[in-house]
């Protein structure tokens, strides 16, 4: 990788460290639960990483094998993570 | 890389910030979730773009897999084990972190050596070394939480000298590996490590400290993405990444903050194993104890109310018994509330998920810092399965192990009833104060048992 192409990476990284540091410590401790599982559902955006990994032909290699193992937690992750906050704010309500 | 797939991946990144800041907001949290699966949604579909078609099959099978096991779970998982679950999903997002390093490592080190510059190979390590610890530490964590092994701390003499020397080994081992990026056998032993390092961090840390790990591990799994993105030059992995990484963070500081130590003191933990000796020392505190219709009847005369639930109210079930309470407190007129300490239960904001579980209204449920000035104008304060969060040694005592730690004003009240099972200690292993003062009663039982019968008493009386 290119000094430059890692320059924009650790921009990006650190531009999007502050946006949440700014947006977090805005949310009200009532929701730290949905924040929590809902945040750790985003953090199953490695499921990117995990889908290019399966991109190879055939089931030799072990690069594919741990591509499709990776896969199958992140769907986890993501899945199952965004389905329970959205049941926990379900419930959240103001009478 | 095709632009119009990178400008899918800004809008991806784009719609997670907007969702965390809906997520935000009570009213609208819940189209915050949403906004942030469709960014993730549109992300997988632009990635899937970029692939071989052939390769859907397995990549299908794959994804319905793991959409059933998280489907399923997210489904069935009762809201006091929430804290698990986010845990064990922890846990998993850690681990796939560390496979995709781990394959991307096989597969350029088989095919396309040069491509595993000094970045890369950076990347991958940390994306290892965050990802294994991750996955290992949050096991742990979901172990103590589900009570499979014990909440007390587990320490050992020269713990931290073999940590630091793990992390050491650690850096040697990356040294070697880029001296030789085929040297397979230093990757080995990086795994190793960083596996071990997860385990050996998170067992000496006890039961009621996990709100600070879990947050903290929270952050992990963010930044083995963020690593991850790295890896493949990605940056809504980046974005994404960073994004959770900062959450977990600040979670992590304000549990600290609401429990008056510093992250160091939860990380090496052990705490309230030595302290245990000094709480005996003083005088055995001198209780009185209330029944169930002498309960009813305090509640029924009372004109104002707060409710301090803890873990133990989690623990008991009590919380739908507890909106029974409130529904016949609310019938005579009586201001109903509850106090909601930032610590209390065993992750961020576990108390409000299990109240809004059991019907309760979110404006009904008040942080510390907005009601503790309302304490001294109570007529009654009842506390449901907490202890040291209402402990008045950490305003008076300094030589008590929670001295300093911000607490609810609950003694202030005209009177106190305290909910409990037995005389038991809290988990600082100090002996509560409170339990002793003039103005407190002690209901003992089984939470949900005593408070329904309490229930039916003030049902008779009306």
């Amino acid at each position: 990788m290119s000094i430059s192409a890692l320059i924009v990476l650790i921009y990006v990284l650190v531009l999007a460290s502050y946006l949440g540091f700014e947006l977090i410590s805005k949310v009200p401790p009532t929701l730290h639960t949905p924040l929590m599982s809902g945040s750790n559902a985003i953090s199953g955006i490695t499921i990117v990483g995990a889908l290019m990994a399966c991109n190879e032909m055939g089931y030799t290699t072990l690069s594919k094998w741990l591509g499709m193992f990776a896969l199958v937690l992140a769907t986890i992750n993501v899945v199952g993570g965004y389905a329970v906050t959205d049941r926990m704010l379900k419930m959240f309500k103001k009478k | 890389m095709n632009t119009g797939i990178q400008l899918a991946y800004l809008v991806a990144s784009v719609l997670f910030i907007i969702g965390i800041k809906y997520l935000g907001k009570t009213k609208d949290a819940r189209k915050g979730n949403f906004i942030s699966a469709v960014g993730m949604l549109i992300a997988i579909v632009a990635t899937l773009l970029t692939l071989d078609v052939l390769t859907f099959i397995e990549i299908g099978v794959c994804v319905l897999i793991g959409s059933v096991i998280g489907l399923y779970y997210a489904s069935k998982v009762p809201m006091t084990k929430i804290p698990e679950m986010v845990a064990l999903f922890n846990g998993f997002g850690g681990l796939a972190s560390f496979a995709v390093a781990l394959s991307d490592y096989y597969l350029k080190s088989e095919t396309n050596l040069a491509s595993l510059d000094a970045v890369n190979l950076t990347s991958i390590l940390l994306s290892l070394l965050i990802g294994g610890v991750t996955f290992t530490g949050s096991m742990v964590a979901y172990l103590k939480l589900d009570g499979k092994v014990s909440g007390q701390p587990i320490t050992f003499k020269g713990q931290h000298a073999l940590n630091l020397f793990l992390l050491i080994a650690f850096v040697a081992a990356s040294v070697l590996v880029f001296l030789d990026p085929t040297q397979v056998t230093f990757i080995v032993i990086l795994i190793v490590i960083s596996l071990l390092l997860g385990v050996l961090t998170v067992i000496p840390i006890g039961g009621a400290d996990m709100p600070v790990v879990i947050s903290l591990l929270n952050s992990y799994s963010g930044m083995a993405a963020c690593a991850t993105g790295f890896i493949l030059n990605n940056n809504v992995l980046i974005v994404a990444g960073s994004l959770v990484g900062a959450s977990g963070i600040i979670l992590t500081q304000i549990m600290c903050k609401a429990m008056n130590r510093s992250l160091v003191n939860v990380l090496l933990g052990g705490f309230g194993q030595t302290v245990a000796t000094g709480g005996a020392d003083g005088p055995a505190v001198v209780v009185k104890e209330i029944g169930v219709e002498e309960t009813a009847m305090l509640f029924d005369s009372a004109s104002s109310v707060i409710v301090v639930p803890g873990y133990g109210m989690a623990v008991a079930q009590a919380q739908h018994v507890i909106r029974e309470l409130m529904e016949q407190c609310e019938k005579r007129n009586i201001n109903f509330r509850f106090a909601i300490h930032p610590v209390a239960g065993r992750m961020p904001g576990h108390m409000n998920v299990l109240l809004a579980e059991a019907n309760i209204s979110y404006d009904k449920l008040i942080e510390m810092d907005d009601i503790n000035e309302d304490f001294a104008n109570t007529d009654l304060v009842f506390i449901v399965g907490a202890n040291d969060v209402v402990n008045p040694a950490a305003r008076t005592n300094p030589d008590s192990p929670i001295f300093g730690m911000p607490i609810l004003n609950a003694d202030k009240a005209r009177t106190v009833i305290v909910s409990k099972r037995s005389m038991g200690k809290g988990y600082a292993g100090v002996e509560n104060e409170l339990f002793g003062y003039p103005n407190c009663l002690m209901l003992f039982g089984d939470a949900k048992q005593t408070i329904t019968k309490v229930v039916s008493e003030m049902k008779d009386m009306a």
